[in-house]
């Protein structure tokens, strides 16, 4: 057994949620990697010491076979179906996925949801304290890819004694890090399902980011990433960089339903810059609300992580080779309304992994939307997944 | 020749379903190509424990499958059969969609390349009533299998059993099994011929690569 070290969050760190009144028991723990067990990046740098914040829900059972890892998106959290420590939402971001007897069931299956590297909410990222310099790490954390997440995620998973994973799930870059497991951990995946995503960024999604980040960037408050030290927040520019992402996330017909041209609490225009039309104000809601629960540095870095993306890449430039002999049972969905990561960029996942005759399953539901719909109240992805994983799960011997 | 008697309820609601079901080992890898809900690979997971797999072109069949747990792609045999590799599968089957496909040639061709032996349902445009409809009445006919008006029908290019011979013997397929479908009743008839070709309203064919 190796010895590990405990940091101090970790020796409070393990609570339960279920008093709070979430459906689902919630148990919430931090892991700490010491010098012993640095984490080598892609960039050539290792980072250490480091930790990762994480919540369960389910029972492990005997022999292991039973855990589901879901995979987060950018902006998103270890609370899959548990409160919201800093929004106080309760039931997480997936409470229609992820609980008793729904598609992901708790009662049948032991479910992990790891804050990823980088990120802001426990595991480590550019808002943490160096420790050879005793300050916030702000840019000097070094730059991070979606295969260094999903290879601190598997130290994890090592940690916790589970050899192989019944399913990894994940929307978005989620779906990246559900690939990037089926492909660098091929043998540790039995069933994958990757929901409205890419095997590489496209230019315009890596234009976007550009725009996000350029915004963070330019808010002074950013002092060149050392804005803790300074006291400091670039709030501004955060909240910029969301409203325009969050527009990518949904669509013309949605926002067409929801907001129309309608007038935000007034009978005209005002003939000034006001939030005169609805949608202004939902943006300017959404861009305030993000910065109260989110980093800027970890949006850049999180950011950069999904630009560096590229899947076939790695592989020859041939995406079907990464899927060379596997064994996984993939599904691949997409949304009709999904212009961030459309159907067209979902089927080439699905050409290539029939390219590598895989078992694969791929449906596109129509929704309007747009790319938020996996989070989203959508019965047909719950019953087309529910299908999927029970099908996967009787293949895998899993009890009812 | 032997006549199969009447074809026994394995759940199936079609009989080509079960007689295609029938030329099929167990524990094969199969890809069933216009697999419609999934009622064919369902029939093959449950009886032959197949490695099953399916495209199919409409959305609500793909998540009517997916939703019973089978491995569907939304998909089109025109375009999306040249991804898998040469060999992918034991069995590449064609049930009652050849005709609606664009290029059957092609399509055929490709469904010869991926897989070892390929199993076709079709229905038959030379059956003796579909000939006298349309002589007696100078309409394009409508049958049990063949229901919708010309304008409405997702069959572009309907075959007799012999043009099927025909295309099989030029792209180098040998007829292991053929069996015509009357009614509810089959009979086995090796080589499809003349006779055949007037009686049977379906046709189902199990072809491997001529040697």
């Amino acid at each position: 057994m190796n010895q590990r070290q405990q940091s101090p969050a970790d020796a409070s760190a393990e609570s339960s949620a279920a008093s709070e009144g979430n459906r689902v028991n919630a148990v919430s723990r931090v892991e700490y990697f010491g010098a012993d067990a640095p984490l080598a990046l892609d960039s050539g740098a290792s980072l250490s010491p480091f930790q990762i914040a994480f919540d369960t829900y389910g029972t492990l059972n005997a022999d292991k076979s039973n855990v589901v890892l879901i995979c987060h998106a950018l902006t998103g959290d270890q609370y899959a179906a548990s409160l919201h420590p800093l929004t106080g939402k309760a039931g997480g971001w997936w409470a229609e996925m992820v609980g008793p007897g729904l598609p992901i069931d708790t009662d049948r299956f032991f479910v992990i949801c790891q804050n990823v590297l980088g990120s802001c909410m426990g595991t480590t990222g550019p808002k943490d304290i160096d420790p050879a310099t005793g300050k916030p790490y702000g840019l000097s954390f070094p730059v991070i890819t979606i295969g260094d997440m999903v290879r601190a995620q598997a130290m994890l998973i090592d940690r916790l004694g589970i050899k192989d994973l019944f399913c990894v799930i994940g929307g978005s870059m989620g779906g990246m890090q559900t690939l990037q497991w089926a492909t660098a951990f091929p043998e540790r995946v039995f069933a994958a399902i990757p929901i409205a995503t890419a095997a590489r960024h496209s230019a315009q999604n890596i234009a976007f980011h550009e725009v996000g980040r350029q915004a963070i960037m330019a808010d002074p408050e950013w002092h060149g990433g050392a804005y803790l030290a300074q006291g400091a927040n670039p709030s501004k520019g955060l909240a910029v960089a969301r409203m325009a992402a969050h527009i990518t996330y949904l669509s013309e017909a949605a926002l067409h339903r929801k907001f129309g041209r309608n007038l935000q609490n007034r009978e005209k225009v005002t003939y000034g810059f006001d939030a005169d039309f609805q949608i202004e104000s939902y943006l300017r809601y959404q861009g305030m609300s993000f910065v109260d629960r989110f980093d800027a540095n970890s949006y850049l870095y999180i950011t950069r992580a999904m630009d560096y993306f590229d899947l076939a890449a790695d592989y020859g430039g041939v995406l079907a080779n990464a899927f060379k002999d596997t064994k996984t049972r993939f599904c691949v969905v997409s949304f009709t309304t999904d212009w961030l990561f459309p159907t067209s960029e979902n089927r080439q996942i699905v050409h290539a992994l029939n390219a590598a005759a895989a078992n694969v399953s791929f449906v596109e539901i129509e929704t309007d939307k747009g790319h938020d719909a996996f989070l989203l109240n959508e019965p047909e992805m719950f019953s087309t997944l529910r299908g999927f994983i029970d099908a996967a799960a009787t293949r895998r011997g899993l009890k009812a | 020749m032997s006549t199969l008697n009447e074809l026994d309820n394995t759940g199936a609601n079609r009989v080509d379903l079960t007689l295609i079901a029938g030329m099929i080992n167990h524990n094969a890898r199969v890809l069933d190509v216009g697999c419609g809900d999934g009622d064919l690979l369902e029939l093959l997971t449950r009886t032959k424990n197949v490695d099953g797999r399916g495209i199919e072109l409409s959305q609500e069949g793909v998540n009517a499958s997916v939703t019973r747990g089978l491995s569907v792609i939304q998909g089109d045999a025109d375009a999306d059969l040249r991804d898998y590799p040469d060999d992918a599968f034991d069995y590449v089957i064609l049930s009652q969609t050849i005709q609606a496909t664009r290029n059957p040639r092609e399509v055929l061709t490709q469904m010869k390349r991926i897989g070892r032996r390929i199993v076709v349902s079709l229905p038959n445009f030379g059956n003796w009533r579909i000939r006298l409809q349309l002589l007696f009445f100078g309409r394009m006919p409508i049958t049990a299998s063949l229901d919708k008006k010309w304008y409405d029908t997702p069959n572009i290019h309907l075959c007799t059993v012999r043009d099927f011979v025909d295309l099989c013997d030029e792209l180098g397929f040998h007829i292991d099994d053929a069996v015509s479908v009357i009614g509810t009743r089959a009979k086995r008839v090796g080589r499809p011929g003349m006779i055949d070709n007037l009686t049977a309203e379906t046709a189902v064919l199990l072809l491997s690569h001529k040697k």
